[in-house]
């Protein structure tokens, strides 16, 4: 009998351009996303060395990380001008395909790729852009890269890996009402901390996991990165190819099917042996909230604050003590009474039709508490249709929501849309670092529904209380 | 990029774990299009307060560190963002080594990339330079070849590089050319699938 594979060793057999022992293997990439913020310099070095973009048709560029999302026919900001101007000059000189700030098909790259069809199960995906194992959500092997490697990828559409150790990540039994794939993943990097999956491609697998929507899919996959890990991914099912039907980048009729059954192969074979094997139950798991300066800070709603002696270590007391100062939290104070000034629902964590879909069910009929600016940016122009043809921004503009253009926005605040020093966010994004929305900003991440509820009363709530509709 | 083989340089100590890489450069200096530049932004905002003045409570604003080129930090150095604006920030600061007992993976390559050489210790090893950097003007020797780490006081430590990065690091190759000598390989899979 065959040996029994994993997704992840099953894809990485089929890329290995050139292998040599105690090397790096040389790894062939299928798909090149390209955004403005880590490409400039790539696309600088092509032309200074008189090189070629190899293969512009598996590359894909967009303009998300510093497009405004209000007035877009004026961007004020010369130096962001600048640099989606060059990103225009670069593709067009290379060849490279480009959804600009004004094409229908601009977005959010991880929101945009599988939208298109461009993510399928079995790729080799990359991007200069760490959340990039988004696309691991399809079963496909997605890892963000340097500018450095993406001049590489462009000049030769490979990258030099080292062949990644498998960590299986497992979720056993379902969610509880209310309780979403981004507190599942929330709660996972809050149990095993920031840094578990370093060195390692997460497979994420399990009951719960097999239950979650490809949207809730990859929210799990985003954050592997917060965990540390290059890549994580969840093994293709019936799920992933229905998402994928019908979409502009795959085939139609029995070229589909076949494609499917080839999916559906790519699966982790019964008796495939991890590196390394964690689990955690579902049904243990609540809303969670961070409140800290990492995502693996993280609390169920209904818990306290850390104080700085609930450290482990000397040098746990002292990161606690900066976070809990940095924060503008009292240890131990409960973290359903803390006051926000802000709320974002937006992100590639969080901003699909999907996620703005359940933002929108528990907004329904209330309004934003009059202490809160909060703003939805949907995940790409097309998701922002979608919503408006079903008539979600309605809902969130009467409840006092603005309602934006795509891009990634709030969530790295390289564009207008900052929170104000020592102000506090509820934010559905992935990155509560220090500064990250805004010098001296104060992040929480949470879910998007856990985000709208805190819109609706000024601080944060166990939204099960609000009466949730079921999802997951 | 520089060759890096030997280096000897002030030790500055960074004693936090997981720095991430919007500490190391904050995002609005990505806007940036060229690689040069980004040392002035290092660290901006543990470095400045929110007028732009150089705060003196923050250690690598003290005249004893100016000129390091050592950079010791806490685990999980370099988290977060793939940006590579990081380690350009560090090495246009003058930093060509970075030591700590691990990192994230992106910036660890992301530094190989650039001639910063990053190398892991023990955490025991990592406090004694901490130490050591914080109370008097402390100078290390970074050794690519032999993978040592030394003082002229008797500490030593060893590291480990895989074979590949470390052959570049201390010929101070551009990976592309390196791969293009596989171009027929590349082809060739090329070639295969259709
Ligand atoms: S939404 Fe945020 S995390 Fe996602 S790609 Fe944009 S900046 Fe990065």
């Amino acid at each position: 009998m065959r040996k029994p594979k994993t997704v992840i060793e099953k894809i990485w057999e089929k890329h290995v351009v050139h292998h040599e022992e105690g090397k790096p293997d040389l790894l062939y990439i299928d798909l090149h996303l390209v955004h403005e913020v880590t490409s400039p310099q790539a696309f600088e070095g092509l032309r200074i060395n008189n090189r070629k973009v190899r293969r512009p048709d598996l590359t894909f560029a967009t303009m998300d990380h510093n497009v405004p999302t209000i007035h877009r026919n004026v961007i004020k900001d010369e130096v962001s001008k600048t640099q989606m101007e060059t990103l225009k000059t670069n593709c067009e000189e290379f060849n490279v395909p480009l959804a600009d700030i004004h094409h229908p098909d601009q977005g959010i790259v991880h929101v945009i790729g599988p939208e298109l069809g461009l993510t399928q199960p079995g790729k080799t995906i990359v991007c200069g852009d760490s959340h990039t194992s988004t696309h691991g959500a399809f079963g496909a092997l997605a890892f963000g890269i340097g500018t450095s490697e993406v001049e590489h990828v462009l000049a030769t559409q490979t990258i030099w890996q080292a062949k990644p150790k498998t960590l299986n990540v497992k979720v056993n039994g379902k969610l509880g009402t209310g309780v979403t794939a981004k507190d599942l993943i929330l709660a996972i990097i809050g149990k095993f901390g920031v840094k578990f999956g370093t060195g390692y491609v997460i497979e994420y697998t399990g009951e719960a996991i097999r239950d979650l929507s490809m949207e809730g899919r990859m929210t799990v996959c985003n954050m592997s990165i917060e965990a540390g890990a290059r890549a994580g991914l969840i093994s293709p099912d019936d799920t992933t190819v229905e998402f994928l039907r019908g979409r502009r980048h795959v085939p139609t009729g029995e070229a589909f099917d076949q494609l499917a059954e080839e999916w559906k192969a790519l699966a982790t074979d019964e008796g495939a042996i991890y590196d390394e094997t964690v689990e955690i139950n579902a049904a243990d798991i609540e809303p969670q909230v961070t409140w800290g300066t990492n995502p693996g800070m993280c609390i169920p709603v209904s818990a306290n604050v850390p104080s700085v002696e609930d450290g482990q270590s000397d040098n746990d007391k002292e990161e606690i003590k900066r976070a809990l100062e940095y924060m503008g939290l009292q240890g131990g104070e409960p973290i359903s009474s803390v006051a926000i000034e802000h709320v974002f629902i937006g992100s590639c964590t969080n901003s699909r039709f999907a996620d703005l879909k359940k933002a929108a069910d528990i907004v329904k009929g209330h309004h934003v508490h009059p202490n809160v600016r909060a703003i939805v940016v949907p995940g790409s122009h097309s998701v922002k249709k979608q919503a408006e043809d079903a008539g979600i921004d309605i809902i969130f503009k009467e409840a006092g929501f603005e309602w934006r253009d795509a891009g990634c926005s709030m969530c790295l605040a390289m564009n207008d849309d900052v929170v104000p020093e020592g102000e506090r966010c509820a934010s559905t994004s992935n990155r509560n670092f220090e500064g990250r929305q805004g010098t001296g900003a104060r992040t929480h991440l949470v879910s998007p529904e856990m985000a709208a509820a805190a819109a609706v009363k000024g601080h944060f709530v166990d939204v099960r209380t609000l009466g949730v509709p079921a999802h997951n | 990029m520089e060759p890096i083989r030997k280096h000897t340089g002030l030790v500055y100590p960074l004693n936090r774990a997981n720095v991430d890489t919007d500490q190391i450069i904050p995002k609005q200096f990505l806007k940036r299009i060229s690689r040069q530049g980004f040392g002035q932004f290092v660290f901006y905002n543990w470095r400045f307060d929110s007028k732009g003045t150089l705060r003196d409570d923050f250690s690598l604003n003290q005249p004893k560190y100016e000129g390091t080129s050592i950079l010791v930090a806490g685990e999980n150095f370099g988290c977060g963002s793939s940006r590579e604006h990081a380690p350009w920030a560090l090495l246009d600061y003058g930093f060509r080594v970075v030591i700590a007992p691990s990192y994230a993976d992106i910036f660890y390559n992301n530094c190989t990339k650039n001639g910063i050489l990053p190398v892991i210790l023990s955490d025991d090893e990592v406090q004694t330079l901490i130490k050591n950097a914080e109370t008097e003007q402390y100078y290390l020797t970074v050794d690519l070849e032999a993978k040592k780490v030394y003082d002229n006081k008797g500490f030593e430590a060893t590291f480990d590089l895989d074979s590949y990065k470390r052959e570049m690091l201390l010929n101070g190759w551009d990976d592309i050319a390196v791969t293009l000598t596989h171009v027929d390989k590349i082809d060739q899979f090329e070639a295969n699938r259709k």
